[in-house]
């Protein structure tokens, strides 16, 4: 056993650094430390898309016939890890990280060589298409209906809490295509073009005052039947297929890491009168920072399974769970370190744009607004009660 | 970066579940309970012939030359059947400490013999009123004519009433008076003036307090050169701390398979308890605990050999961290058994008492989060 990476490893660690230094500018770093929701801007996001694919590192995990780099598990570690250090934007996560992957697996050729490209370069902005305002939880009870007609489906019904459907040109919805003894069965998985006539969009504010997610609309909308990916009937398992990558990408533990950096600084400097200096403070420090190394071990264990063709099991579930909740413990943490200034309200976004002088120094400007959005993430991609039920059921078999 | 076992560990791991689901079992633990020693000198016996106290003694003393890895594997089964052998105090601290700062003679004397079975030791190291502050000693070695005379009272030695040889650590007063240096003495248990009182220990095993009064002991009992030893006992407990971790890690995993079981069987409301929900949910918090528990005593083991701030940081998160989980999986596996779990009929009460004694031994869940905080960051 070993925790330290090979020559090979650390010359690849080397060779992320330096391409990261070279090409990520102050600008996307600030406008990325000043973004208190889940997901970066698309004009930064995509920026950063285009400068990966523009090296090969488009997308980390998919396969190299489709333009993957052919990493092994190892580099998709450094990669990821060294790109959390840095605070590179967020890409488009939807694209690259839960469509791309389905449209790999089940997708035609005419689909693969159509989208997969336009995700990689950037083109393309994707959505996602799965809860409604009666299926949460319950995904599977989900009511947005696509009837067969000729060569289309039309499609009425609602989506909700979809991020950034007001940036994107694409969304992949799971959509009723027949009623039958078991509601799993009636789904299909389908790509829509957001500009197609019937779409409307409709913003929620969350807590934090962003607007990242929306609900959407469908009113007697065409898509094409060449837009369904895979079978009809059969989404429901090609959306589960996803939902274990929104889930187990695997690799949090960094960025975590970074964010509680930047609060012990905090805590650490006289902006906050030394909260460090409570023991309080720095005990609890210490809890997340012990927690957030339980989690990265937990990942490289994964990681090292992964390597020798291991399969991990129901461990994307805690890998999930866990990093959820650290992340809203970290949150929680920013929000008790910067004390009075916690009572600031920064209404105008985005941050990195101000035009006036906020009433709270700059590095303070995320805690509240991060810790409330952040409620969202036991929520989001299954909450944290579906993932006990998973574990429960996967690993426990009870 | 490889974290799966080699196969040399994965054999030593199937050797001691083996070994430990075979010979250990609920009445083994029972007489253990009731015996003076607290352990079986023939289970001791065959820990030799299976090479596991020779495991961390490096080959040229007839040793295996295996590290703080293979210590967690062999403890992680231990864990599992509540081990009571005296392990941690004579392989891990005492022969740990005979290794880093033992003269070759010194060595030569003892790590071969705790190779092979016919040397027990323990450390002498706490005191009352330095509760877990590791390099707070008041006990006095002064310097004599002929060698060192040592006074003063220990508590919590673990396994002492048992070992052949105790490993004293005392403030150094040599002929200018207080030295400000802890040192280490071996002290033979026939020593005159060396009075030893066992007790039985919370969760399996014994325990002893030690008074010395005015204990004579030749020139040659300093372990060492005579340098500051606090920096070297903060080594051991580290490292005692990682091994402790992997047994708690067994004894967790025992208790969530058993507590599992039980709601699988026991009905209620004409249905099984794991069919409610929050029992459910209950388990997999266990389970999540157990595994993050796993993933911290290994990441200890892997950094025992570390540069000091990052092993002990390690140590102390893992001490914590596995301190936390311990007291929710052992509090949770009772109240899942119900009024059952808090008899001495199941043996569910016995495996959380362990799993109490861990996290108060070296210092509690609370002590080492402020340790670890105190060590400052790394990054």
């Amino acid at each position: 056993m070993d925790l330290s990476f090979n020559t090979d490893e650390r010359a690849f660690q080397d060779e992320v650094r330096g391409f990261i230094a070279k090409n990520l500018t102050e600008e996307m770093k600030r406008a990325t430390a000043l973004t208190p929701s889940v997901f970066s801007d698309p004009d930064i996001g995509m920026a950063w898309q285009r400068t990966l694919h523009k090296q090969g590192w488009g997308a980390p995990g998919w396969p190299v016939d489709h333009g993957g780099p052919d990493w092994t598990p190892a580099q998709r570690w450094i990669f990821e890890t060294e790109s959390a250090r840095a605070g590179v934007p967020n890409v488009n996560v939807m694209g690259v990280k839960m469509v791309g992957p389905v449209i790999i697996g089940f997708g035609s050729p005419e689909q693969q060589n159509f989208y997969l490209p336009r995700i990689l370069s950037g083109e393309d902005y994707w959505c996602q298409g799965y809860s409604e305002p009666g299926s949460g939880s319950d995904l599977s009870s989900l009511k947005t209906r696509a009837v067969r007609d000729g060569d289309d489906y039309i499609v009425n019904g609602t989506k909700i809490w979809t991020t950034h459907a007001h940036h994107a040109n694409r969304m992949f919805a799971l959509v009723r295509t027949s009623d039958g003894p078991r509601q799993q069965d009636g789904i299909s998985f389908m790509l829509i073009d957001m500009t197609t006539p019937g779409i409307t969009t409709r913003p929620i504010l969350t807590i934090g005052g962003d607007h990242e997610v929306n609900q959407v609309f469908f009113d007697d909308v065409r898509v094409p039947v060449a837009n369904r990916v895979g079978e009809e009937g059969k989404g429901w398992t090609y959306g589960k297929y996803l939902l274990e990558f929104e889930r187990g990408s695997g690799i949090a533990s960094a960025k975590l890491r970074e964010g509680l950096k930047a609060i012990a600084e905090l805590a650490e400097s006289d902006l906050t009168g030394r909260a460090i200096d409570s023991p309080d403070i720095a005990t609890r420090i210490s809890e997340v920072e012990v927690d957030i190394d339980a989690l990265e071990m937990t990942e490289l264990r994964v990681l090292s399974a992964l390597q020798t063709g291991q399969n991990p099991g129901a461990v994307s579930s805690i890998l999930k769970l866990r990093n959820s909740e650290i992340r809203q413990a970290v949150t929680r943490l920013g929000v008790d370190v910067i004390g009075h200034d916690a009572l600031a309200v920064e209404p105008m976004r985005p941050l990195y744009k101000l035009n006036h002088e906020p009433a709270t120094p700059e590095d303070m400007l995320t805690m509240v607004p991060e810790y409330l959005n952040g409620r969202a993430y036991t929520i989001f991609g299954g909450t944290s009660e579906i993932q006990r039920d998973i574990i429960a059921k996967m690993m426990l078999g009870i | 970066m490889d974290l799966n076992l080699s196969d040399e560990q994965r054999l030593l791991r199937e050797s001691a579940e083996r070994f430990v689901a075979g010979s250990y079992d609920a009445d083994h633990r029972r007489k253990m309970a009731k015996d003076p020693l607290g352990f079986s000198p023939a289970v001791w016996k065959q820990f030799a012939e299976l090479g596991w106290l020779a495991l961390p003694i490096p080959e040229e003393f007839d040793g295996l030359g295996g590290g703080a890895v293979e210590i967690g594997i062999l403890m992680e089964a231990f864990g599992r059947g509540l081990v009571s052998e005296p392990y941690i105090a004579t392989v891990v601290l005492g022969a740990g400490l005979i290794e880093k700062c033992g003269s070759t003679a010194q060595k030569q004397a003892r790590l071969p013999k705790i190779a092979d079975g016919s040397l027990k030791l323990a450390l002498a190291h706490s005191e009352r009123a330095a509760r877990f502050d590791l390099a707070k000693v008041a006990t006095t070695a002064h310097k004599t004519a002929q060698g060192w005379r040592l006074a003063g009272s220990k508590i919590t030695v673990l396994d002492g009433h048992a070992a052949d040889e105790i490993i004293v650590s005392a403030h150094i007063h040599d002929h200018q008076g207080p030295s400000g240096r802890i040192g280490l003495f071996l002290v033979p248990v026939k020593t005159p003036s060396v009075a030893i009182s066992d007790y039985e220990r919370l969760g399996g095993g014994r325990a002893c307090n030690i008074e010395l009064s005015g204990v004579e002991l030749p020139e040659d009992a300093m372990l060492g050169d005579g340098h500051d030893a606090v920096s070297t006992i903060e080594w051991a407990v580290d490292r005692a701390m990682a091994a402790l971790g992997a047994e708690a890690v067994g004894i967790m995993q025992t208790l969530l398979d058993t507590t599992l079981e039980y709601t699988k069987i026991r009905k209620q409301f004409g249905r099984p308890l794991s069919a409610n929900q929050v029992v459910r949910h209950r388990l997999a918090d266990m389970a999540m605990q157990v595994d993050e528990s796993r993933s911290m005593a290994l990441r200890a083991a892997l950094k025992a050999d570390s540069a000091p701030v990052e092993r002990a940081r390690a140590a102390s998160g893992a001490k914590a961290k596995i301190g936390k989980c311990a007291r929710f999986v052992g509090e949770q596996s009772i109240q899942l058994h119900g009024g059952m779990g808090v008899t001495e009929e199941l043996e569910v009460g016995s495996y959380f008492k362990r799993l109490v004694a861990f996290d108060t031994l070296f210092g509690g869940s609370a002590h080492h989060y402020s340790r670890h905080a105190q060590l400052g960051r790394t990054t």
